[in-house]
């Protein structure tokens, strides 16, 4: 069989490595160890020919496979930072993601952070594989900050821990641990959430439904409308609630909230979810932050808790988080254990190392566990002092009886402002106020000095806007 | 108290490969052998941290200037950027016409599953085909992400090589437009790879079906020692004008295994049809994990795009291969030298990480139970795991196995 030159249409460069490679000798078809004919069997099956004169080849389709594939619409919540980067207004203001900012608006890493890199560093440790379940280490500290190192539930071994990719990925596991193993269950989520929560559960094939939750006529939370929800929702179904600081509206349930809604959940036999995003940043106590999710375990109920150390810890971008199943006993939180790592396996096969030892190390280590806590006092300090701000800047513009005082009773670094999208547009185009559409405001990327001006474009948005 | 809602839940079984070691680090021996998941080890049998990652970390911790912001949904820019030149080549067509999306991923496993959800989603045809055998992982990946899974003749048992007709034969059956995973050099487990005259037998075909390459590069650079010849079958079919998909890992080449650092690359007819995947990845990514990890991006990126650490990469990386190309000249000499039944040399002509031994399931049962060597039950060794003093008590254990197990 002859062996024939080929080149390929000239519509571009990428023709002439081909070529070089050709005329180096170094790819000969049409050889005979083959015993498919390529070139000069115009009948084979596996060939296109076009021919150039005496030249053949086998060309790729001119038109994309991926054609129809249409543009997304950006990320509602991160596409915010993209649109605020992009103006260039003196006055641009971003409340949009929630990230920490100092009163100078700049990120924040915490010191501990710093200081528990620069011993990981001089230690050298290796960066081997972590098991898939993650970080052991980190585990078991994870499931202490949480649930209290005393609790029965650590004691007694009945926590499934796995390190997942903050928390949303740890959310991701959970709802795919669901899928498989509770078919047909629907997972319940407030209205209004995360935005992000819908998605996941979607992605994971979890049939979801809301129960109602903020109240606009109150600004508030609609505790009738939510306890009935909960009530009317199938047996068995899964509740997912925030463990504090609601988000996006920063309405969290009372103590005494928290123990009906935990009635009614037993009732039902519901399963409890808890998104715990906030452990330390809406109070500044991790203890106070942690009543809710440690009032259901203490009741013996199997609960789910997924955990972030994005914004408490500053660690955003390390993705560090975890997925908590609290199970009636030791056995069963094995098996549920052995489940998550075989749905870890095919979606990363195991974590990364560099934020779990982090925390590891600062949550392990007494000096630097005080000093955490001492700067997390600090960022929710900081943000209750610019809520304060931003209620009295507001009541001493806004004369006409409109109650602000909601944002001094909402909790963590979002405030939902009861704005409509309307006017939620007009806080941006007019304003270059960067928030969500859903009326979100995040305090932590505020500033004292900032209030002011905040002020006047919320009171404009609210009473000229409709 | 109730009954535990998980009641029906059972145990799973641990994962083949890394239960490998889990298995591994229960041995109480003092003489026992890790050659299961494939992580590089020195002639020390320590893991390694190369010198270039160290300072490149050592750069980014003492860089005050820093910050844990979240990252884009696709990932550090620049490392997109980098890989995507490692990879393709800097001076590639399709990236100076913008026609490829580079997304961060965590690591190769995250990169593949990426690209497998997105396929699943858009793409007109949902069965992939691959290789057998493959990384055990792979088609749990695929599977989960809804693609079908078939696979195509790769390794021929009779030769201990690449049964390419048979490869050319199950491409030419398969309907077009079918998803192919091919590995980009280095195959995992076998070792075994195309010449690069039956690669571009392979393209050839493929194009001429339409069949769409969705590369698993894990090992760039850590083959060969070259990076550049590396990612000469990806390159090849990127400058026929065509479209693929490529999963990176920097695992192994960059020592940065636990770190997840990876990225996925869809190599797409123009531009605008890139910029319309990309968001449609994003679309993926957010509901899995948000967006991804910054801390393994930063140690590559850093060292990608300062000339002085790429070079020292470079040299690292070629250390870590001539080990292993040495350590399995040692294992074939060992072999030979026992006079143990059986034509070794295939130990000498697979590349990379693994060796495909051709030892049968009871043979490595035994070699673990007399031996205290670990490996997967495929008989793939990991060369990277050995050294010179550990050689001659594998090629015992071969032996044994060999002349005393069917």
């Amino acid at each position: 069989m002859a062996s024939t030159m080929l080149s390929l249409p000239c519509t571009s460069s990428s023709a002439s490595l081909s070529m070089h490679q050709l005329n180096k000798g170094k790819v000969k078809l049409g050889s005979s160890d083959s015993s498919i004919c390529i070139n000069n069997d115009r009948n084979s099956p596996f060939t296109k020919i076009k021919s150039f004169g005496r030249i053949s080849m086998t060309v790729a389709t001119n038109v994309s496979r991926f054609e129809g594939v249409t543009m997304a619409p950006p990320d509602p919540i991160l596409g915010v930072s993209e649109a605020f980067k992009a103006d260039t207004h003196e006055m641009k203001l971003n409340l949009g993601v929630g990230a920490y900012r100092t009163e100078e608006l700049q990120p924040y890493v915490l010191k501990v952070v710093k200081k528990a890199e620069n011993l990981m560093l001089e230690r050298g440790e290796n960066k081997e594989y972590l098991p898939i379940e993650g970080l052991a280490a980190f585990n078991k500290v994870t499931a202490e900050l949480l649930f209290g190192t005393d609790n029965p539930v650590i004691q007694k071994q009945r926590v499934a821990t796995v390190q997942g990719l903050s928390g949303t990925g740890s959310l991701r596991l959970a709802a795919a641990l669901i899928e498989r193993y509770f078919p047909g269950a629907k997972v319940l989520i407030s209205s209004p959430t995360w935005g992000n929560h819908k998605n996941i559960f979607n992605d994971a094939r979890v049939p979801w439904s809301e129960y109602r939750y903020y109240d606009p006529k109150t600004v508030g939370l609609d505790f009738e409308g939510m306890i009935a929800d909960i009530k009317a929702a199938p047996e068995g179904s899964f509740v997912l609630l925030h463990g504090c600081a609601h988000n996006p509206t920063g309405i969290d349930p009372t103590p005494e909230q928290w123990k009906q809604i935990a009635d009614v959940i037993q009732e039902k036999n519901h399963i409890p979810f808890f998104d715990v995003a906030y452990q330390g940043f809406a109070s500044g106590s991790l203890d106070e932050d942690a009543a809710s999710v440690r009032l259901f375990a203490a009741r013996g109920i199997e609960l789910l808790v997924a955990q972030s150390y994005s914004k408490n810890l500053g660690l955003y971008s390390e993705r560090i988080g975890a997925m908590n199943i609290v199970c009636s006993s030791a056995d069963a939180a094995a098996r549920v254990k052995s489940q998550l790592k075989r749905i870890a396996r095919p979606m990363y096969s195991n974590p990364p190392i560099h934020g779990a030892r982090i925390v590891a190390n600062v949550v392990g280590d007494p000096g630097l566990f005080s000093e955490w806590k001492a700067e997390m006092e600090m960022m929710a300090g900081r943000i209750k002092n610019v809520r304060q701000k931003l209620f009295d800047s507001l009541s001493a513009k806004d004369k006409s009886g409109k109650d602000w005082s909601f944002i001094l009773k909402q909790i963590g670094m979002f405030s939902f402002t009861g704005l409509n999208k309307a006017q939620s547009d007009n806080m941006t185009n007019k304003w270059h106020v960067y928030m969500t559409k859903d009326g979100r405001i995040s305090l932590a990327g505020l500033s004292l000095a900032k209030c002011e001006y905040l002020a006047d474009a919320i009171f404009d948005s609210y009473h000229n806007v409709s | 108290m109730a009954d535990s809602v998980f009641a029906t839940i059972v145990r799973a079984p641990e994962d083949p490969i890394l239960g490998v070691t889990v298995a591994y680090n229960k041995d109480p021996s003092p003489n026992k052998l890790n050659l299961g998941v494939g992580a590089y080890r020195t002639e020390e049998g320590k893991p390694l941290i190369l010198n270039v990652v160290r300072r490149a970390e050592q750069l980014l911790v003492n860089d005050q200037s820093r910050v844990k912001e979240y990252l884009p949904i696709v990932g550090l820019a620049d490392f997109n950027k980098e890989s995507a030149k490692l990879i393709f080549g800097a001076d590639s067509p399709a990236i100076q016409e913008n026609r490829v999306t580079t997304v961060q991923g965590l690591s190769g496993t995250g990169s593949l599953r990426v690209g497998a959800e997105f396929l699943a989603r858009h793409y007109h045809q949902h069965t992939i085909y691959i290789p057998q055998p493959t990384w055990g992982n792979h088609p749990k990946i695929f599977t989960v992400a809804g693609l079908s899974v078939k696979t195509y003749r790769y390794y021929d048992p009779a030769t201990l090589g690449l049964d390419i007709q048979g490869f050319l034969e199950d491409l030419g059956d398969a309907p077009s437009g079918a998803i192919v995973l091919l590995h980009a050099c280095a195959h995992n487990p076998t070792g075994v790879d195309p010449t690069l005259e039956q690669w571009e037998q392979i393209r050839q075909l493929m194009r001429s079906k339409a069949l769409l390459p969705f590369f698993d590069s894990a090992y760039q650079g850590f083959a060969s020692g070259s990076l550049d010849a590396d990612a000469q079958s990806v390159r090849m079919f990127v400058a026929d004008g065509g479209e693929c998909l490529a999963a990176q890992s920097y695992a192994k080449n960059m020592g940065l295994y636990g770190e997840r650092v990876g990225a996925l690359s869809i190599v797409c007819k123009t531009a605008d049809v890139a910029s319309r995947v990309e968001s449609q990845l994003k679309l993926v990514i957010r509901p899995m994990y948000s967006n991804p990890p910054l801390h393994g991006a930063s140690i590559v990126a850093t060292i990608l795009k300062d000339r002085d650490m790429f070079n020292e990469w470079t040299l690292e990386l070629k250390a870590m291969a001539d080990r292993i190309i040495s350590m399995r000249q040692q294992l074939f000499d060992a072999l030979c030298a026992r006079g143990t039944p059986g034509d070794w040399s295939h130990i000498i002509k697979q590349i990379g990480m693994f060796t495909f031994t051709g030892l049968n399931r009871e043979q490595v049962t035994f070699m673990t139970e007399e031996y205290h060597i670990y490996m997967t039950s495929d008989g793939r060794i990991s060369m990277a795991g050995l050294s010179s003093r550990t050689v001659p008590q594998l090629a015992d254990a071969i032996h044994a196995a060999v002349t005393r197990v069917g």
